[in-house]
């Protein structure tokens, strides 16, 4: 089959929305990442959840919850985030509300990793 | 296509709405479901730890909500959602690798997300419930 495509462009693979794979794999490598780190999740929520706050703030500041804890938010919302976009990029058809939307979920996203760290920082450190 | 009469008409396939259900496409469509209120989901997990972080009465008040009906129905959805986003996201993974896109191996991974996203679901708000 003629490949019609440069030997510049078929080098550089990014393709007709000149991103390439990247997108695609970055939501494949925060979904893998996820899996032993949703089983940790709900292992810990069966035991944590129903308890009150300060078994809750125990529960925060040991240093392996802090470490697992900050993945699970950071990568999960971060997933969360490229998933969002695809779903943003095939149902709103306006070029502005589609790139508003887009920021408004990367931007949220954003905060959200921050305050989580931020609290669980507060917690442990906090005093 | 357009011509200076207007657009060529083409054949089109069928809408989500004219085309018949099926396991996969249904499948298929809740795994985007799933995901977005999943999203939700995290959102409220950074503000129960925020509320964790914060004092007695703050904290109070997304607690109560989570022990509430209403809260327990999300939280229940949210559990059923996750272990269905995990496993047929686990589907996908391997078929991404290349494997398992036959149509009798694709409806077998189907029935296996449902029936472990039943038993997980079930199984873990039954411990949750002996915990307590």
């Amino acid at each position: 089959m003629a490949d019609l495509r440069s030997p510049l462009a078929r080098v550089r693979g990014l393709g007709s929305a000149q991103d390439g794979t990247h997108h695609w794999w970055l939501q494949r490598v925060t979904a893998i990442a996820l899996v032993p780190l949703v089983v940790w999740f709900v292992i810990s929520m069966l035991r944590v959840a129903p308890e009150g706050q300060a078994a809750v703030r125990a529960w925060i500041a040991s240093p392996i919850t802090m470490t697992m804890l900050i993945l699970f938010i950071a990568v999960g919302l971060w997933h969360a985030a490229l998933g969002m976009q695809v779903v943003i990029e095939d149902y709103v058809h306006g070029k502005g509300w589609r790139i508003g939307l887009d920021l408004a979920v990367k931007f949220i996203a954003a905060a959200l990793i921050v305050a989580g760290i931020v609290a669980i920082f507060k917690i442990a450190f906090g005093g | 296509m357009s011509t200076a009469d207007g657009p060529v008409s083409r054949p089109l396939s069928p809408h989500l709405t004219a085309y018949r259900p099926q396991l996969t496409s249904m499948m298929s469509i809740t795994h985007r479901g799933t995901g977005i209120a999943l999203a939700v989901g995290l959102a409220w997990l950074v503000v129960w730890i925020c509320a964790a972080a914060s004092d007695a009465a703050t904290y109070g008040i997304v607690a109560s909500f989570n022990g509430s009906i209403l809260g327990r129905i999300f939280l229940f959805g949210w559990t059923a959602s996750l272990f269905y986003h995990l496993f047929n996201g686990i589907r996908h993974l391997f078929w991404d690798a290349g494997y398992g896109l036959e149509l009798k191996e694709a409806y077998a991974s189907g029935w296996t997300v449902l029936a472990a996203t039943a038993v997980c679901t079930i199984g873990s708000w039954l411990i949750a419930s002996l915990v307590r």
